[in-house]
């Protein structure tokens, strides 16, 4: 099969193993079906990012953001995700902030070792972390 | 409560990078942000989730332990919620029931001897 220069499609294996988690154990699964799901799925991102888009540029914004995608799931009917989603988004936020703070902290012994002292004023570094959180929602993404 | 999706613990296992891929594939989106990029996966594997176990619950397919994709194509015909799914998994149709209404079409439009059709079971997408 000829590969496209962008793949739409999503793997297999992880499409295979989202549905055999949320059926009964044992329940089989035609080669048809996963692969009518996967296409569904893929008509479903772009679905949702058509409709996340709207919001954007209803506020006047060329970025999406998390409200948008949220907005977009209660527009597509899917009110259901929006507690979980939440949920998770919360964790996400937390797990990049612990990456944020543990990549600072590697920065921040390779200058002290350089300079030969040892450094205890986090309470000022935690507060710099903050202001930049809040800039996060900004932030753009570049693979 | 939230159910974290994947066998291995993780947040989201849909790759972040393809789902951009795809997002990134409509042309009248400038750009995404990470938080915006999370939640789009996150939902799309609440979807699979849910299209799965909605199409199971509601099908033929569990007459013998199984998911078929003529339960997903009942599903995105008849859940309202799902109609945005019904152009890309339509119905099928067995080929003999096809040519039966064929024949129909044709003798309602001129008058003829019916032919004896002849039992096939393959499927025909419409």
């Amino acid at each position: 099969m000829a590969e496209r220069p962008e793949d739409l499609n999503l793997p297999n294996a992880v499409i295979t193993r989202i549905i055999k988690e949320a059926l009964p154990d044992g329940v089989n699964i035609s080669k048809e079906a996963r692969s009518a799901i996967s296409r569904a799925a893929s008509v479903f991102v772009l679905y949702a990012t058509s409709c996340a888009n709207n919001f954007a540029m209803k506020g006047k914004r060329k970025t999406l953001n998390a409200g948008d995608v949220l907005s977009a799931m209660e527009e597509m009917e899917f009110q259901r995700f929006i507690a979980p989603l939440k949920e998770s988004l919360e964790v996400y936020r937390r797990e990049q902030k612990g990456k944020k703070e543990a990549r600072k902290d590697k920065d921040k012994k390779a200058d002290s070792e350089e300079q030969d002292k040892s450094r205890e004023e986090e309470n000022d570094d935690d507060d710099e972390r903050m202001e930049e959180e809040e800039q996060n929602d900004e932030e753009e993404v570049d693979n | 409560a939230a159910r974290l999706s994947g066998g291995e613990n993780r947040l989201v296992s849909l790759p972040l990078s393809r789902i951009r891929v795809i997002m990134k594939s409509s042309p009248e989106v400038s750009s995404i942000n990470q938080d915006a990029l999370f939640l789009t996966a996150k939902a799309t594997e609440l979807f699979v989730q849910y299209l799965a176990t909605y199409s199971y619950k509601h099908g033929r397919g569990k007459e013998k332990n199984a998911l078929t994709y003529s339960d997903l194509s009942h599903t995105a015909e008849e859940c309202e919620t799902f109609q945005f799914l019904a152009d890309i998994l339509p119905k099928k149709i067995l080929a003999s029931k096809y040519l039966k209404m064929l024949e129909k079409e044709k003798r309602d439009g001129e008058v003829g001897e019916g032919d004896e059709d002849e039992e096939e079971d393959e499927a025909v997408e419409d």
